[in-house]
């Protein structure tokens, strides 16, 4: 057996058997919702409604119900698929990076996280198709044969890679986490026929696809989570270097930098893992998983958030640094422009909420405290959307020709379809968490030999009994 | 097969079941299948599996979709209708690589992702609508069953008596 030293902190409190382990997992999918569920559920079903609104208005009446105008063409439309895509990126790099390095705690929010990465890719999604403001032809950037002549699709064009980026990532990812739902449905299958539940028990039969844990297929299921996370891993990093590259091939003072892909990728993770934060907190708390999402996963994930934060700050001021270097005037004052200007409160509330307060980190106290990370959390989300609205707003607004210089703000629709958007994501994620099961229940097993309190325990007794004889 | 029965060993520790699978195989025995809640290590080579060949069909579809896209890109963009966008034209494959990468990497990780994950779906038979085979309902909770071949003539009282001085906690044929 595998033997893990007992100075790593236990990733199951509280002695759990397999058996209350499956209980506990399988217990909010069994179960009545509770109140707080059904709160949630209802206010995130709201603004859904308002998002279909909004965007069925934006859609029937044209894009000129946003408040973009000549000069600042992408706006809270851009910004907001660039936050949400960023959001998705923690969940692979959780299940997919997390799992190459072999880091255990990674077990007991992979799921979620998985799941988060797909209702913020749809959310996303849901971005570019209304921002084309004919969303009938969202089909023209696949490259299919048709009438127009020969035309086809211009591979050569950053929004091309980005059709590719996003489906592919889109679906990988579903099928990465599909694939590790079904041994967990085929348990809830199980447990519906002994305690006689016949419809859970056909609806759940038909999405475990038959799965039964045999040697050949754990075998083959291990193998594939390995090379899917292996595929995953340069897929995931990919994606946000492409939707950077919107940017950096363009010619934009502002947006063309070749430090945009890796300063991306940095955000992305810094903002999904506040993304997970947020979500974590919440679900251990309604779920009663508080065993299982410990406060030493929250301080790892904390750990990821400082690192990621202070990549982020390096980019910012990097940035700035080429922009005097560069030498390149254009560059210097969109810069300038962007600390000084019109829209500084937004430059500096992301410097403050990206910056500054994920440094509170290097204090273990605060990194263990819950309702500090919540807040902390908040901040990161709301400061990572001002980084893109920054970078797309204010690089635009100020034109070569000064005569096209123009300011930009939001109308209703635009500020419905956003708020809208979050509504559309705790929406799907509240139905998640009620169908499908939020921990990976088999491979959060496989560690209880080794990581739980009690393996801990007698680790600690064998460990010292060893001591005694030796002295 | 035709004279063949199962006989099952129902077990609740994975250590104590790798064990008995080794001691049982040891006597010439033919364990044929372990059904468990999670992917136990050592498994494989407790029960003599082969190791899976879907990381080679992985990168085989990967390769192929490589190739597709490659092959799609020039025809579309350098044989069928070059353009000259922004000063960028497509007049030979050689100088377009470097645009195509990204799209030759999506469509690699695209077909491997989706060929491996469909092969792994075909070859274990799991797709919606099978009907599983349940020895146990708890053999997807905290339990794990051992189904060995018993041999024609064999009495399966012996079976039985071998399987639970191996550790077994029921019996089941």
């Amino acid at each position: 057996m595998h033997a893990e030293s007992d100075l790593r902190l236990p990733l199951i409190l509280g002695d759990k058997s397999i058996h209350q382990i499956t209980e506990d997992v399988c217990r909010p999918v069994e179960a009545k919702a509770n109140k707080y569920w059904w709160m949630c559920f209802i206010v995130a079903f709201a603004l859904f409604i308002w998002w279909v609104i909004a965007v069925s208005y934006t859609v029937g009446t044209g894009l000129g119900v946003w408040g973009l105008n000549k000069t600042v063409g992408w706006a809270w439309d851009i910004t907001n698929f660039v936050w949400w895509v960023g959001i998705g990126h923690a969940g692979t790099l959780i299940s997919a990076i997390l799992l190459l390095f072999r880091q255990k705690w990674r077990l007991s929010i992979n799921r979620a996280a998985e799941a988060m990465t797909i209702f913020a890719v749809i959310c996303a999604a849901s971005f570019i198709v209304s921002h084309m403001g004919r969303p009938w032809v969202a089909y023209w950037p696949i490259p299919l044969a048709n009438q127009f002549g020969s035309i086809w699709v211009n591979f050569n064009s950053p929004l091309v890679w980005d059709v590719f980026a996003i489906s592919t990532y889109f679906s990988v990812s579903l099928v990465f986490w599909y694939s590790g739902l079904i041994p967990d449905f085929a348990a809830i299958r199980d447990r519906a026929l002994v305690s006689g539940h016949k419809t859970r028990h056909f609806w759940y039969t038909i999405f475990s696809f038959g799965w039964v844990g045999s040697a050949k297929n754990w075998q083959r299921f291990e193998e594939v989570s390995l090379v899917l996370a292996g595929i995953s891993t340069p897929l995931v990093l990919s994606v946000h270097s492409v939707v950077s590259m919107d940017f950096a091939t363009s010619l934009v003072p502002g947006w063309h930098t070749t430090i945009f892909p890796p300063y991306f990728v940095a955000g992305a993770i810094f903002s999904g893992f506040a993304m997970v934060q947020t979500l974590m907190i919440i679900t251990r708390k309604v779920l009663n998983l508080e065993d299982y999402i410990t406060i030493y996963h929250i301080d790892m994930m904390n750990r990821i958030i400082l690192i990621t934060g202070s990549i982020v700050g390096i980019a910012y001021i990097t940035e700035f640094f080429i922009a005097w270097y560069s030498g390149v005037e254009y560059e210097a004052y969109a810069f300038i422009n962007r600390a000084t200007g019109p829209y500084w409160w937004a430059y500096w509330s992301m410097m403050t909420c990206n910056v500054i307060t994920p440094q509170l980190f290097w204090s273990k106290r605060l990194r263990e405290s819950v309702i500090f990370t919540f807040i902390i959390s908040i901040f990161v989300n709301i400061g990572m959307w001002f980084e893109r609205f920054v970078i797309i707003v204010t690089s635009l607004h100020r034109d070569y020709v000064p005569s096209s210089w123009a300011m930009y703000s939001p109308t209703w629709v635009e500020v419905g379809i956003f708020i809208g958007s979050i509504g559309l994501f705790f929406t799907c994620y509240l139905l998640f968490v009620r169908f499908c099961p939020v921990i990976a229940l088999s491979e959060l097993k496989t560690i209880v030999s080794t990581s739980s309190s009690q393996a801990k325990k007698a680790a600690k007794h064998h460990h010292e009994a060893e001591e005694t004889t030796v002295h | 097969m035709s004279n063949d029965k199962m006989v099952y060993g129902i077990f609740n520790d994975d250590q104590v079941l790798l064990k008995a699978i080794r001691s049982i195989r040891q006597k010439g025995h033919h364990v044929a299948d372990v059904i468990s809640p999670y992917p136990i290590h050592g498994m494989d080579e407790a029960i003599g599996l082969k190791r899976t060949r879907i990381s080679i069909c992985c990168f085989l579809y990967g390769a192929t979709g490589t190739s597709l896209a490659l092959l799609m890109m020039w025809y579309m963009n350098i044989f069928d209708w070059p353009m000259d966008i922004g000063g960028k034209p497509s007049f030979a494959l050689y100088k377009n690589l470097p645009a195509f990468i990204p799209v030759l990497f999506e469509s690699t990780v695209l077909c491997a992702a989706h060929g491996m994950v469909i092969t792994f779906f075909l070859r274990s038979k799991i797709l919606p609508g099978v009907e599983p085979k349940i020895i146990d309902p708890r053999q997807s909770d905290d339990h794990m069953v051992m189904a060995i071949k018993a041999k024609a003539g064999h009495p399966i009282s012996e079976y039985k008596t071998m399987l639970m001085s191996e550790g077994a906690v029921e019996f089941k044929e």
